[in-house]
């Protein structure tokens, strides 16, 4: 499935009322399967949230309150929906596009197992997956080194 | 432990303390409404509004829902909002400025207000922000760039990057510019992504550009451009380049243009990226594989015309912009070759004592973006060209902060600002939690700059007459297919709303 265009993206946030999930048991379209995960916010507050089968990620965790910035609106414009995937789920996804990649590439705090989330959509294998927020550390250097020019 | 930690303990009890008391609720300003300003105000306002220190009702920290919170002002010096957003990212990048959608959604919050007009520093004092608000953050960017300090750059033909930049995205200040494009070969000094930038937008077919936000005038400009060569040069090598891979990709992409990288600057490298970072690593294998590809297949091409091409070249600092005979253009740039002491981010170019000339009718200058000083209030780093702070607050003057580009140097994309940007505004939480912002003296915010601003004859402009300036050029780029056509004229945008 492509990930949603900004038009898209905004319809979908306005059109709030449909799946929303969150929290209550689900009632609608039964013949889209429940898949049950879990956001860790860049305090290490837990968030469960019950989404289904072709949810997409981001928009899961905004309708659960997780504060993920999704800057560019699901355009792959930017790196600010950037998560870590737990490990054991990471390979149940599709792997990322070049632009995904390219883009990961300027996510602060890198690792193996990150992703952008706008572009996950939920899958009955994600059952039980862990999407943490990096922790960014205050003030990136650590000894308030300025970049020198060269 | 600051916010967003499990839970606030001891300044809990302060906090609580002023909000039960039905102390004044806390007044805090922004000094630009750029992604800076806008972030950190976002990030003020949801703390104090949601309760999101702690979701535990019986924890000491807990925030009642709808409690009468914090006033957050923009203050901007055009009319109109967003920075760099607006008037920096390329027009041919338009979904990077839908995060403009979230910063509407923040000015539009009732508890936030914009006033555009209003040149901070000249219309009103930091000082006196200081004496109307709680909290005062300096948001305002770099406005200037670094020179080149070499003879010739004041030639006609030379521009720094952020002029030209400023042009073709309708900044007021360059929107009389024109840039002369009439020579072949344009040479763009610098290897971050506005160098970038700037050659994909020299290099654009046209049909590229048409249907953006770029500027009707710098259209029309572009369209009787002869420039078809352009080089990028950088005093360091291949592993030093500042630009990023999906720029990068786009360049070599751009359709009707031929990437020229000569594979002997690469010799090596491969072997030297094995074990980087990946990013760095990623970018340089590209760079190879198209030096090594478009090589070869230049060689089977031969004399197949290639309408336009761009190159970068590596280890060459500029020394001299060379004048035409009559002594009024630029016909050139003489270049020291370098040699590398040191790797990596910290490798420093080296003038080897070898020269070569460029022949080149237009120099673009895109060697970094530049703040200047606001205030004579507010203490100012002139070496490093930013506000001396601490995690945002800035160094001796309890009640000031700052964020973005003036804070850490002009370098970083959205999300670089936006985490900034929120670890200023962390600063400013905790500091309101910890008793050092005393809120419990009642500050006028707007109320007291608005009478200021009255008596000095400035009429701010509201956030919503800066939506009929919006609608006003989303209309007029209408009938060309065009997002939206910028007005350019800062008096034509006051005429517009009434003022």
């Amino acid at each position: 499935m492509a990930a949603p265009t900004g038009a898209l993206w905004r319809r979908l946030l306005r059109s709030a009322a449909v799946r929303r999930l969150c929290g209550t048991a689900a009632a609608e379209e039964p013949e889209r399967a429940v898949v049950n995960v879990v956001f860790v916010d860049s305090a290490g507050r837990r968030v469960e949230a019950r989404g289904r089968v072709g949810d997409n990620v981001l928009q899961l965790a905004r309708e659960c309150g997780v504060p993920i910035e999704g800057a560019c609106e699901a355009s792959l414009a930017c790196s600010t929906c950037h998560v870590y995937v737990s490990a054991p789920h990471l390979e149940h996804l599709p792997p990322p596009c070049e632009r995904e990649e390219d883009l990961l590439d300027t996510a602060p705090q890198l690792r193996v197992e990150s992703r952008l989330c706008c572009q996950l959509t939920l899958l009955p294998p994600l059952e039980g997956a862990v999407f943490t927020l990096p922790r960014v550390t205050r003030n990136f250097y650590v000894d308030g080194h300025v970049p020198k020019g060269h | 432990m600051g916010p967003g930690g499990a839970c606030w303990r001891g300044g809990g009890a302060g906090l609580r303390r002023w909000l039960s008391s039905r102390a004044p609720a806390p007044r805090i300003c922004v000094v630009g409404s750029g992604p800076a300003g806008f972030y950190t105000a976002q990030h003020i306002l949801k703390f104090l509004a949601t309760g999101f220190l702690c979701s535990t009702p019986s924890c000491p920290a807990f925030l009642p829902e709808h409690h009468d919170l914090a006033q957050v002002d923009i203050y901007e010096k055009l009319p109109v909002p967003f920075g760099l957003v607006r008037f920096g990212v390329a027009p041919d990048h338009p979904e990077v400025k839908n995060v403009i959608n979230t910063f509407t959604h923040t000015a539009r919050s009732d508890r936030c207000a914009y006033y555009g007009n209003v040149t901070v520093g000249r219309d009103v004092t930091v000082g006196e922000l200081q004496q109307a608000y709680h909290a005062v953050v300096l948001s305002y960017g770099a406005e200037d760039n670094r020179v080149l300090g070499i003879p010739g750059e004041n030639l006609s033909g030379v521009y720094s990057a952020r002029a030209f930049v400023g042009w073709y995205n309708g900044l007021p200040e360059n929107r009389d510019l024109k840039p002369d494009l009439s020579c072949e070969t344009a040479l763009i000094l610098g290897h971050g992504n506005v160098a970038l930038d700037i050659a994909r937008i020299l290099l654009s077919p046209l049909d590229f550009l048409r249907k953006t936000d770029i500027t009707d005038c710098s259209l029309a400009a572009l369209a009787c451009s002869k420039v078809k060569r352009v080089w990028l040069a950088g005093r360091r090598g291949p592993l030093q380049v500042a630009f990023t891979i999906k720029e990068l990709r786009e360049m070599i992409n751009l359709p009707g243009t031929q990437p020229v990288l000569n594979p002997a600057d690469f010799t090596g490298l491969e072997n030297a990226v094995k074990d980087a970072p990946r990013p760095r690593k990623r970018l340089t294998e590209l760079m190879i594989k198209t030096a090594l590809e478009k090589h070869r297949e230049k060689a089977v091409m031969a004399q197949a015309a290639v309408p336009r091409q761009w190159g970068l070249k590596f280890q060459r600092s500029p020394q001299e912009v060379l004048p035409t005979a009559d002594g009024m253009r630029v016909r050139g740039v003489r270049m020291a070759l370098t040699r590398l002491e040191g790797s990596g981010d910290s490798a420093k170019a080296v003038p080897t004592g070898d020269m070569e000339e460029l022949e080149c009718g237009l120099v673009l200058s895109s060697i970094g973006y530049r703040s200047l000083p606001l205030d004579p209030a507010v203490p100012f780093d002139t070496q490093h060209s930013i506000i001396p702070n601490n995690l945002g607050r800035v160094m001796g003057v309890p009640g000031l902060y700052c964020s973005g580009w003036v804070k850490r140097g002009p370098v970083g994309v959205i999300i670089t600002t936006m985490n900034d940007s929120f670890d200023t505004a962390q600063s400013v939480l905790e500091d309101l939690q910890e008793g050092v912002l005393d809120v419990s003296v009642s500050k006028e915010g707007f109320g007291a700059v608005g009478s200021i601003l009255r008596s000095r004859g400035i009429r701010p402009v509201s956030f919503s007459e800066w939506e009929k300036i919006d609608a006003a050029e989303v209309a007029r780029g209408k009938a060309a297919g065009k997002p939206r056509e910028k007005i350019v004229d800062p008096q034509e945008m006051l005429q517009l709303i009434g003022h």
